[in-house]
């Protein structure tokens, strides 16, 4: 078994406090990996440290390297734009950009100039399918995305990123802002996915990551305590702090 | 003696009912004063509205309102008073600052607020914001010993030799205080406080926005070209909007330096005569002649009504734009 991603000493600061500390991650390649761990335990800096997001948090220092493919993604010279579309991201909240439900699909595909002379309908029918929207969109394509309910946007969202065809897909606690029919679908897209992308998914529900996740990594205070295959971790894990968050009792 | 502990209670209900009683005086006080203090303002304007109508009115009665607006010959002394020279010359400065202004300044706000590191943005944005608070007879001054002579000197000439044949650029005013220093002059004025609102209107867009856009490749640039700019569109269009009325109400600084010649320019490098100066220049003078106080508050208010009208179609662009950010 392959890891797609692997992160070697890991260490990032915002300001003067460090979120992570240290952090040495396998991501294995075609699974779902489901990072755990209480609120405020790193989990969201250690995925956005994974696509070059935390270039964007004023006052961040990262060391260490991330390795895509066996590309550090850190290393000079890296085209950052590039790493953002081999690797999507589903965020927390779905923002769908100022445009149609159409123009929202194309976005990735304009912004990269891919197949700018082909006609895109059918590549945009395609992507919505694959997100499950089309059958909701398919009357209305050229209506501003703002119309759509917030479950239809964390959907075009998904389309959005599908469109480019990454290798990974993270979603940082992609449902936690649905109603619970459309966390479901989200649920239920992740769950097919995984047969064509690496995904990572941050999440505070242990149901859903038991539902989910093929692989976990368990944080706690900025710190990795036990990764593995997640029957492994789940069934029988091997740390103290581990085994409490499981039970309940810390988190 | 040790109180019941019902006595306790009743005591206790009675002192609370007696506070609540007075907190609700004081909150009536409270609403009526501040709604007084609000509305003062508000009956303000109208009341200047009011007066300058009554003092403008002798001559609106007399003379037609077409013949006021549309005349440019301005002879008090001979009951002339047409407002066509004076409305041309606010005119022409106005756009001009305003097309060496508004992008600018547009720019410039979103360099700081996109592009910009902390430190940088620490750095300018204080500079910038002072600008604003330099006195507008400092920009005059600054535009008399450095604006005027460089347009007479530099600018004037090389203007008319590259373009011969453009009358916006010929003139047979050779002295320097012309249209195009009172432009210069102005839009260094109004670039702040363009900056600022636009600076402010880019930074009520989320960042999950950005991040949107960011997350599937997208450069800087793409990010506010197709995301952002399309999201404050209307509110940069406010701020250009009120960057005009301030413009073409800012007295001072250009009466110093444009010249101040009551006839229809033709070029960049004639002398002009804006409302502003006109009122502030004459009012107070020369008031025997007949209809010529009348004449000064009808272009005041005339001056009044039109920078009114730019700040009305400024906040609907502003609504517009907000109602669409909330949506």
């Amino acid at each position: 078994m392959e890891n797609h991603i692997q992160i070697r000493n890991l260490k990032v600061r915002i300001g003067s406090t460090e979120i992570i500390k240290n952090a040495d991650i396998n991501i294995p390649d075609g699974q779902v990996t489901a990072i755990l761990g209480p609120s405020g335990c790193g989990k969201t800096t250690l995925l956005r440290s994974m696509n070059r997001f935390l270039d964007l948090t004023e006052n961040s220092r990262v060391e260490g390297e991330v390795f895509l493919d066996g590309q550090n993604i850190y290393a000079p010279g890296v085209d950052v734009t590039e790493i953002r579309r081999r690797i999507g991201l589903l965020a927390q909240r779905p923002y769908s950009l100022p445009m149609s439900i159409y123009e929202n699909v194309a976005y990735g595909l304009r912004i990269h100039r891919v197949n700018q002379s082909k006609n895109l309908k059918p590549i945009i029918r395609h992507y919505l399918e694959l997100a499950g929207l089309w059958d909701e969109v398919k009357s209305r394509l050229s209506d501003p995305a703002s119309a759509l309910s917030i479950g239809q946007q964390q959907r075009l969202c998904l389309a959005r990123g599908l469109a480019l065809e990454p290798e990974v897909i993270l979603a940082d606690e992609p449902t936690s802002a649905l109603d619970p029919i459309s966390a479901q679908h989200i649920e239920g897209k992740l769950q097919e996915l995984k047969e064509k992308y690496t995904i990572v998914l941050v999440t505070h529900t242990l149901r859903q990551a038991r539902r989910l996740a093929d692989h976990v990594v368990f944080m706690y205070l900025g710190e990795v305590v036990e990764q593995g295959p997640a029957r492994e971790v789940f069934d029988n894990p091997q740390m103290e702090r581990t085994k409490a968050y499981l039970q309940g009792s810390i988190g | 003696m040790v109180k019941s502990p019902e006595k306790v209670e009743d005591d206790h209900a009675r002192e609370a009912g007696k506070v609540l009683a007075s907190r609700q005086r004081a909150e009536r006080r409270a609403s009526f004063e501040f709604r007084a203090l609000s509305t003062l303002p508000a009956a303000l304007f109208v009341v200047i509205l009011i007066v300058l109508l009554v003092r403008a009115w002798p001559i609106l009665q007399q003379k037609s309102l077409v013949g006021l607006l549309l005349g440019d010959v301005w002879r008090p002394s001979e009951g002339q008073f047409g407002f066509l020279p004076f409305i041309a010359g606010s005119l022409w400065v106005t756009v001009l600052a305003m097309i060496f202004a508004a992008p600018v300044s547009i720019l410039c706000a979103i360099f700081l607020s996109e592009y910009a590191r902390p430190t940088t943005k620490a750095l300018i944005k204080p500079l910038i914001d002072i600008l604003a608070a330099i006195p507008s007879v400092v920009y005059g001054l600054w535009g008399v010993l450095v604006i005027v002579p460089w347009v007479q000197q530099s600018v004037g000439p090389a203007l008319g030799r590259w373009f011969p044949f453009l009358p916006l650029f010929n003139s047979s005013n050779p002295t320097g205080y012309s249209i195009l220093s009172g432009a210069l002059v102005l839009a260094v004025m109004v670039v702040p406080f363009i900056i600022a609102i636009s600076y402010e209107v880019m930074r009520t867009v989320p960042r999950g926005y950005h991040e949107a856009s960011l997350a599937v490749g997208a450069t800087r640039w793409q990010t506010v070209r197709y995301v952002v700019f399309p999201r404050v569109a209307g509110g940069l269009i406010a701020g250009v909007v009120l960057g005009t009325s301030r413009a073409f109400g800012e007295t001072m600084a250009v009466l110093m330096v444009v010249g101040n010649n009551p006839i229809i320019p033709h070029s960049i490098f004639d002398a002009a005569y804006p409302l502003t100066a006109l009122i502030a220049n004459n009012y107070g003078e020369m008031m025997s002649i007949p209809l010529y106080d009348s004449a000064l508050l009808a272009s005041a208010l005339l001056l009044m009504l039109i920078v009114l009208l730019f700040n009305v179609f400024a906040a609907l662009a502003l609504r517009r734009a907000t109602a669409r950010e909330q949506a």
